[in-house]
């Protein structure tokens, strides 16, 4: 099916008119907003840069493949195949924060709101503070994911069988979260209860922090590649199956024993999710190219982009919720504002 | 293959036991001029003397899948390392793992077939295993993880074979042909093969399984010695006899077993008892591969399979006048040879 039949959706509102197209000429791989500029992180080795006006610059970033990038608002950084850690600013400057020594991967990235950043090669993670004191930890085996916690210098490292917790300032032991497999990607909740991994088989893990309690989120057809807390963390979006599957995280037990909200069903499986900062919609994006914006009280549905293209492979909200931002694997970007 | 699984990235996993000559031939399939880019995917950086960012360092990382399954076993590096590779999709044209000389093939063959992001845009070309023409008779009784490297190859390089007299070399490769005799072998000094008969093989190499002597193999061979060499005993056993002067050796714990068909198979009935053969009795079956001619199907079938996962597809139209032929290999332990021919024959159409 190459072209979205109106005939199956009479009933959806529509915003794809308002969307603007950006020429980011690239496969997208994540997005983020610093201030309104929109910065699309290219596969390899270049970053895209959009200001208000539509107009789209190239900034060189890698000498290979891009692996990973975060953003605190103020800069985004990645992690390159050539071994670099690299600052990005919505001036469009780039620095080089670090080099590893074996040209090893810089396989995560993670950032802290005071500045501290967080990096991983093979199994050792770095933190580098704000302040600029760096102390690395080697983990048991490679370094799935990388997460700072809410509060204070703390952070997750996901691995194979669990997630270690990492106090970078301070002497003690770190603490070690087990569950057998392959652990990926890695999230707090904002409230500081919850630990959330991806693994690599179809479902996530969590852990209650108060006491360790485990939580088995599983069901999903595909492996989880996105996760996304809604407003408040009230509860964690994820991608994996035809419908956004929402995990309730407002009681004190978290998921446990609830049933997930499953909103916004497709013919396609949710490749992104981008829960809105301030207000209780979310954006989805599909394996079909649809974007959609839902709303998570009553999952009512507005249509943002069609389907026919390649995956959505990256989708964000700048910081006020005004504008969003969304590219695909075949480099199609656009922008919407509200 | 079909067209969709001719876009995917070939992968070529090389392994060998310490000291046959992996290196050798990874350096040849850097070094050389052959118009093709490959990314490689080493264990230790300083044995390849080539600078080339396309060469990737993993760790031989394995863990155990959490769905059931005790054998399901895959390289979690890997895993990751497809994922950034990826991202350079149309850098290079093919993909080369190599493992440690101690390694077991099956977790690297397995994460093709069990990872669905991996798969989809890799598929397991063949596995390569170099052997060391002087030494291998010897591994094959002190290192189960030799024996598996050969049981597992689509491909063997003999390689070495300056190094052996000509009556070695016959007695090390009825010792291979023991274990596999689907595999295609070279013979040669310092891994001086055509990089063509070990890369991109396609599903070349899977003709073999039909070219093959039936003779050479259990069938027809008139006398039942798969079972009467199990005397309850543990040391190392084996014997060897001739069938028209070749000299043939059975190796105790690791078997082959071939099955052929003139007539049709029923897919229904076929695809069904393969999964279930597999599910119940993977953990012996090593490799699984085969050609099949379906009742009603212009197209060959062909599957092949590592344990308990399989990978199959429609690989071409029969050609006109080649004779619909299905035929089916496994290579493993202790395989229990009369459940499988039994329930091979029920799935032919009658």
């Amino acid at each position: 099916m190459k072209e979205f039949d109106p005939g199956e959706m009479p009933s959806i509102a529509s915003l794809t008119d308002k969307v603007r197209a950006l020429p980011v000429g690239m496969p997208v791989t994540s997005i983020h907003f610093l201030g309104d500029t929109a910065v699309f992180i290219g596969a390899e080795e270049n970053a895209a840069m959009a200001n208000e006006a539509g107009e789209v610059s190239t900034v060189a970033v890698h000498g290979g493949a891009v692996l990973c990038a975060a953003s605190d608002g103020k800069r985004i950084v990645t992690g390159g195949d050539d071994g670099k850690l690299v600052a990005l600013n919505a001036k469009g400057e780039t620095s080089a924060l670090a080099t590893d020594t074996k040209r090893r991967w810089i396989d995560n990235v993670a950032l802290h709101p005071d500045g501290a950043v967080a990096w991983s090669a093979g199994k050792t993670a770095f933190v580098r503070s704000g302040k600029g004191e760096e102390k690395s930890f080697d983990a048991p085996s490679t370094v799935g994911g990388l997460a700072f916690a809410p509060k204070g210098l703390r952070v997750a490292i996901a691995h194979y069988n669990g997630v270690t917790l990492w106090f970078p300032n301070m002497a003690a032991k770190p603490e070690f979260l087990e569950w057998a497999g392959s652990h990926l990607g890695v999230t707090f909740s904002p409230d500081n209860k919850f630990l959330v991994t991806t693994m690599h088989e179809p479902a996530l893990h969590g852990w209650r922090l108060a006491d360790n309690r485990h939580m088995r989120m599983s069901g999903y057809p595909g492996r989880v590649r996105s996760m996304s807390w809604s407003v408040g963390g009230k509860g964690l979006a994820t991608s994996g199956a035809d419908t956004v599957i929402i995990w309730p995280f407002t009681s004190k037990d978290g998921p446990m024993g609830k049933e997930p909200a499953m909103l916004a069903p497709l013919q396609a499986r949710v490749s992104m999710v981008a829960c809105h900062p301030k207000q209780d919609i979310m954006a989805t994006g599909y394996s079909d190219g649809t974007v959609l914006i839902v709303r998570l009280e009553d999952g009512a549905e507005i249509l943002v982009r069609r389907n026919g293209s390649e995956p959505v492979s990256a989708l964000a909200w700048n910081a006020k919720g005004t504008l969003l931002a969304f590219g695909t694997e075949d480099g199609d970007a656009g922008i919407l504002e509200f | 293959m079909s067209e969709l699984s001719s876009q995917k990235i070939p992968v070529t996993v090389l392994t060998g036991y310490l000291g046959a000559g992996k290196t050798t031939l990874l350096n040849r399939i850097l070094s050389e001029n052959h118009g093709k880019k490959y990314a490689v995917i080493v264990n230790e950086f300083g044995e390849i003397g080539i600078d080339n960012d396309l060469i990737i360092g993993a760790d031989e990382e394995v863990f155990e899948m959490n769905n059931g399954c005790v054998c399901c076993t895959v390289r979690g590096d890997l895993v990751r390392i497809m994922d950034g590779l990826m991202k350079r999709k149309g850098k290079f044209d093919a993909i080369i793992v190599e493992t440690t000389g101690l390694a077991d093939p099956a977790p690297v063959a397995q994460t093709f077939f069990v990872d669905e992001d991996v798969q989809k845009n890799a598929r397991l070309d063949a596995v390569v295993t170099v052997a060391d023409a002087k030494w291998l008779s010897d591994r094959l009784k002190d290192a189960p993880e030799a024996k598996n490297q050969i049981a597992f190859a689509d491909v063997i390089v003999l390689n070495k074979t300056d190094l052996v007299s000509k009556a070695e070399l016959a007695e090390v490769e009825a010792r291979i042909r023991g274990i596999n005799p689907y595999a295609k072998l070279h013979r040669t000094e310092r891994c001086k093969v055509a990089l063509s008969d070990v890369l991109e093989r396609g599903a070349f190499d899977l003709d073999r399984i039909l070219e093959i002597e039936p003779e050479f193999l259990d069938a027809g061979d008139g006398h039942d010695h798969h079972h009467d060499h199990h005397h309850g005993h543990d040391h190392h056993h084996d014997h060897s006899h001739s069938h028209g002067g070749l000299k043939h050796y059975h190796d105790e714990d690791m078997q082959s077993l071939s099955l052929r068909s003139d007539k049709p198979l029923d897919p229904t009935l076929f695809m069904p008892w393969l999964q279930n053969l597999v599910a119940t009795e993977g953990q012996k079956i090593l490799r699984s591969k085969g050609i099949l001619a379906f009742t009603d199907d212009d197209d060959r079938y062909v599957f092949q399979g590592v344990h308990m996962m399989l990978e199959g597809d429609h690989q071409r139209k029969w050609k006109d006048g080649e004779p619909r032929e299905s035929r089916v290999v496994f290579i493993g332990r202790e395989l229990p040879e009369q459940k499988i021919r039994d329930g091979f024959e029920s799935c032919i159409t009658t």
